[in-house]
């Protein structure tokens, strides 16, 4: 069992975690969204191999907050609560 | 020197001290160009360099594979082979690959052990007979073979499932496709290199792709660890790994990697005789003709490149596996491994030109792919030989995500991947 760092409650069961999506991947705003930009926000990923900036969520806590993993080796690099482009 | 397989060519060689036979395919150096490069070495990519040398004459390709032929998924599934799919479209999709699959050992001549010995998706409650129902109706509307199990019937083919009233995942019936079955899933691989091989098809192993060649805004061939090689067409077909060559040639995909995670355990005698999956366990399993019994689950939750499994998900297909049927309890597991596959929203695949031009894609088949080799092998070779889409591969294409016209399996079928 790995252990995730929440940034609101600490270290805790992997399956206490839903992935959640891209870090960065904000909604398109305003009336007039071009389809190519819509279909990228709703479906394209990243998805790296190496490091990755991700939405997860804690579901026992129910906070959204940005980690940074491995993807190949799974080693979380940081965690952190929402700021920056997805300041609620 | 004997070139083909038979009962006939096995009995002389035996005769001869098994001195006549030569390898399955050739491993030639790479040529500096071809009429196609095809980009991975596993079923999809070698069905692919087959079909294009069979069904449209190209036989001036190459088989570009980073590690050893089978070695990704293709080497990594649980065998089985099924088209009980929902839509349309997958129906003719899957029904191809299922129909080629019934005639592969004698069209490769290679025995790749398919046995139709017929696969039970289980139904928990009245609401999931329901569903069962529409899902059998929605197949033999479509031509594909289906039956809807009573208990007993369930009862008849699996008879040492847990069925006790106290059950956690009590029988209620059952989707039954006779057709589905097992194959060997190495002999796939093998079966579809060797015959591509004598094709004139060159299987390069051990040769990664560093960068795509783009020029004037076209893909005109790959930078590998063995050169440059240049090609008119490209295809891909790398399951979990589409995303990281998608970056090299400077476009994102619609997908996310994940492990998919089996085991087998230790060979027992015939115990079990049909597929069965239980939806509400999360758990498949069939025994494969050496006696393991083999055990199949669904995603670990964690996107991954690692091609191992995280033990949570583990735990929680085996405890599904002893629900089903306690007397598994006993075994011992052999082998645990996993597979990174390449998740689509639609659990759909994508077949079709990618926004680099000249560059073709046959991905997305998440946790599906092995069943579905011969027809991702021939769509794709299709679009290499023509650039054009026929209408089977028609509406996987890349586009559907912009248009909205996505094909939900899991919401269709109801099969986890």
């Amino acid at each position: 069992m790995q252990l995730f760092p929440c940034p609101f409650c600490g270290p805790r069961d992997e399956t206490e975690f839903h992935y959640g999506g891209d870090a960065g991947n904000v909604r398109p705003d305003g009336a007039e969204v071009p389809i190519d930009r819509w279909a990228g926000y709703l479906y394209l990923r990243g998805n790296p191999k190496g490091t990755a900036r991700e939405i997860w969520v804690h579901m026992s806590c129910g906070e959204f907050f940005v980690m940074e993993r491995d993807t190949v080796t799974h080693k979380v690099l940081s965690s952190s609560a929402l700021g920056g482009e997805h300041a609620p | 020197m004997t070139r083909s397989y038979s009962a006939l060519s096995l009995f002389k060689e035996g005769l001869a001290g098994q001195t006549g036979w030569q390898p399955a395919w050739r491993s030639p150096e790479p040529k500096p160009s071809y009429d196609a490069i095809i980009i991975g070495g596993g079923g999809h990519g070698l069905a692919t360099a087959y079909y294009l040398a069979r069904n449209h004459n190209i036989s001036r390709a190459a088989v570009m594979e980073k590690g050893w032929i089978g070695g990704g998924n293709t080497g990594r599934n649980t065998t089985v082979v099924r088209s009980n799919y929902y839509y349309p479209e997958s129906v003719e999709l899957y029904g191809l690959a299922h129909r080629l699959y019934e005639g592969l050992s004698k069209d490769l001549n290679y025995n790749i052990m398919l046995s139709q010995r017929g696969m039970v998706s289980l139904c928990h409650s009245t609401i999931e007979m329901e569903i069962g129902a529409r899902t059998v109706n929605a197949m033999q509307i479509s031509g594909i073979d289906a039956e809807l199990f009573s208990p007993g019937d369930v009862r008849r083919v699996a008879p040492i499932y847990n069925f006790s009233p106290d059950g956690r995942f009590p029988v209620f019936g059952g989707v039954w496709q006779g057709r589905a079955g097992t194959a060997r899933h190495d002999a796939v691989a093998w079966g579809y290199a060797r015959a591509a091989s004598r094709l004139g098809v060159d299987i390069i192993q051990n040769c990664e792709i560093s960068d795509f060649i783009i020029e004037g805004g076209r893909c005109r061939g790959v930078q590998t660890t063995r050169g440059a090689i240049r090609a008119e067409r490209i295809g891909m077909a790398v399951a979990g790994h589409s995303s990281v060559l998608a970056g090299k040639a400077g476009f994102r995909l619609p997908i996310n990697s994940y492990a998919l995670q089996a085991c087998v355990s230790e060979p027992v005698k015939p115990i079990l005789d049909t597929v069965v999956l239980s939806p509400g366990a999360g758990v498949y399993v069939s025994q494969s003709d050496k006696g393991e019994i083999v055990i199949g689950g669904g995603l670990d939750r964690i996107p991954s490149y690692a091609q191992r499994g995280n033990l949570p998900t583990l735990e929680t297909v085996i405890s599904g596996l002893l629900e089903m049927f306690p007397v598994f309890g006993q075994l011992k597991l052999m082998r645990q491994w996993a597979g990174i596959v390449d998740v689509v929203p639609d659990s759909s695949p994508i077949i079709g030109e990618s926004p680099l031009p000249n560059l073709f894609l046959n991905c997305g088949w998440g946790t599906g792919g092995f069943k579905a080799i011969p027809a991702g092998g021939t769509l794709l070779a299709n679009l290499l030989a023509t650039g054009k889409h026929n209408d089977i591969s028609r509406p996987f294409d890349l586009d559907r995500f912009a248009s909205g016209r996505l094909i939900d399996e899991a919401a269709g079928s109801g099969i986890a991947h």
